[in-house]
């Protein structure tokens, strides 16, 4: 990594953290869990970084990887993470949000 | 074509995730929301698979089983799920997304050792250190995250004997957290220092794990919400540092995202206990001091609640965790039905940490189809509690315990609902025992208070035909 696209990272990190500062202010207890459980599944981002490791880690070498099988066994924990946080954050936003259109 | 011009789908999906939390902070926009995450989430997945280089098979067979396998556990976790049982899915998801963090990057620094490519200067810098946060926080997440699931089940099945999760945390022991947390700084300086020892590495995995534990275990069920909330941002934290191990923008930005919104949204829900977060975090408190409770009081039986019930005008209903547990949220409102067929005024007093997670009370009561305006916030509802004939205690007991006024005790400052105003309280819980604090609840002994000592969803049931039978 050069030090200007090092520059840029931190730029876009320290951008990013004060973007998440702003972005929630006043959010009503009803939405607390699942605002949580829906930011949980966003963070399971990590999968694109699975992906990519994945993809560049040889697992059939003469020294097949171990690193291969951490990054599989990441990808699999990430995909359950984003997988199941939006549908389960999908599911208690109908019970909530969903009765009330009915009314 | 320059590959960077990928990049462009990771700043549409950035673009989403950022519109999608937005949109989940508020009621009406907030399913909308979760839909952006969702396609921006799978922008970014596509996106990464559509520029790999499709000439080595063998890889892509893995990255296909990988995504098909966690596709299929999550999503059958996720519909199988009781909405009792959500909290503790939200802790376990949670977990997973820190060690995913940790495990991508433990398998780049065991490639590059492996295959002797280490990085040199700068880049040995940045990868190292960034491969030794994310380690950090993602491992502590998962071990932080998985302890307090089983605190929110309250104990862990093992060979068919219950063993109940303890809570414990003496002082000294926020020293032995300092002392972790320096010697893996230490090691993470070690590392650098000779990039090519991989014991530095499992020690910074086992110090980060044990830290987790740590962190979690002196922490009582009650404040337990607010844990798994900022478990959640470290979580978001960890993705975001394994951004800078491969040099990926949209798990930088996503992740600090997260991070920060998480930090946000664990002092929210600490305003909403009245509570400062680093004496949540570092003041051992709830469940390890139980009160031995030596009162007595006379249950009370359903006929005579019915009949108490019959005519009245205003009643309101206050559930807890209690509700939760015996999945009495039908009969609850099978009750309001009935009096508000007898021209009664039905309201539901929700306390904002009712349940062991915010907004649990309100998920339930919704799958009962129970309208979403009946369910008064905290602070209403104690403003008409003063006309209320009756108020309907269903399962809950530190929410509503008047000892939270008197400034003493772990309850002290804590917002309740003030169910002592009402001209009768009837109280549905089991027994006279303490609450997740560990405190007496002087409420149960007052004259108009009726206890109905039993299961929620039997005395509900019970209560429900003695009303039909008046």
């Amino acid at each position: 990594m050069e030090l200007v696209t090092l520059i840029a990272a931190i730029t876009i990190f320290a951008l990013a953290i004060f973007l998440g500062f702003e972005l929630i202010t006043k959010v009503p207890p009803t939405l607390h869990t699942p605002l949580m459980s829906g930011a949980n599944a966003i963070s399971g981002i990590t999968v694109v970084g699975a992906l990519i490791l994945l993809q560049n880690t040889p697992y059939n070498n003469a020294n097949p990887g171990f690193a291969a099988w951490l990054a599989f066994a990441a990808l699999v924990l990430a995909t359950i993470n984003v997988v199941g946080g939006f549908t389960v954050t999908n599911r208690m936003l109908k019970m909530i949000a969903g009765k009330r259109g009915r009314k | 074509m320059d590959n960077a011009i990928w990049d462009v789908g990771y700043l549409v999906a950035s673009i989403l995730f950022i519109l999608g939390l937005k949109k989940l902070g508020h009621p009406r926009t907030a399913p909308t929301g979760n839909l952006y995450g969702a396609m921006g989430m799978l922008l970014a997945i596509v996106v990464t698979i559509a520029q790999m280089d499709f000439g080595v098979i063998d890889n892509f067979i893995l990255i296909g089983a990988g995504l098909f396998v966690g596709g299929l556990i999550g999503y059958v976790m996720a519909v199988r799920v009781q909405m009792t049982g959500m909290p503790e899915m939200v802790a376990l998801f949670n977990g997973f997304g820190g060690a995913a963090s940790a495990l991508v990057a433990a398998s780049e620094v065991f490639r590059r050792i492996d295959q002797n490519d280490l990085p040199e200067d700068l880049e040995l810098y940045v990868a190292w250190i960034a491969i030794g946060l994310s380690a950090l926080v993602g491992w502590m997440t998962l071990t932080g995250s998985l302890l307090a699931m089983m605190k929110l089940k309250g104990g862990v099945e093992i060979f068919g004997t219950w063993y109940r999760t303890p809570t414990w945390g003496p002082e000294w022991l926020n020293y032995v957290k300092g002392l972790i947390l320096i010697a893996i700084v230490g090691l993470l300086y070690m590392t650098i220092k000779e990039p090519g020892n991989q014991d530095y590495v499992i020690a910074i995995i086992g110090l980060s794990c044990i830290l987790g534990i740590f962190f979690v275990l002196p922490i009582g069920g009650a404040d337990m919400p607010v844990v798994v909330s900022l478990l959640n941002s470290l979580s978001g934290i960890a993705a975001a540092f394994t951004g800078f191990i491969i040099g990926n923008n949209v798990l930088i930005i996503a992740g600090s995202m997260v991070g920060a919104a998480g930090l946000i949204l664990t002092n929210i829900m600490c305003k909403a206990m009245n509570r400062q977060l680093i004496d949540v975090l570092f003041k051992s408190f709830g469940g390890s001091d139980k009160e031995q409770v030596t009162r007595t009081k006379i249950g009370s039986d359903p006929e005579e609640v019915a009949m108490i019930c019959d005519g009245i005008s205003k009643c309101v209903i206050i559930p807890g965790y209690g509700m939760a547990v015996s999945q009495c949220q039908h009969q609850v409102r099978e009750f309001a039905d009935i009096l508000e067929a007898n021209g009664c005024e039905v309201k539901y007093g929700i306390h904002p940490v009712a349940g062991r997670m915010p907004g649990h009370m309100n998920v339930l009561l919704a799958e009962a189809s129970v309208p979403y305006e009946k369910l008064i916030e905290m602070d209403d509802i104690n403003s008409e509690m003063g006309e209320c004939d009756v108020a309907l205690v269903v399962g809950a007991n530190d929410t509503v315990n008047p000892a939270a006024r008197s400034g003493e005790g772990p309850l002290a400052g804590m917002p309740i609902i003030n169910a002592d105003k009402a001209r009768v309280v009837v109280m549905v819980k089991r027994s006279l025992s303490v609450g997740y604090a560990g405190v007496d609840n002087d409420l149960f002994y007052e004259d108009k208070t009726m206890m109905l000592f039993g299961d929620g969803k039997k005395m509900m049931t019970e209560l429900v035909s003695s009303m039909k039978e008046l």
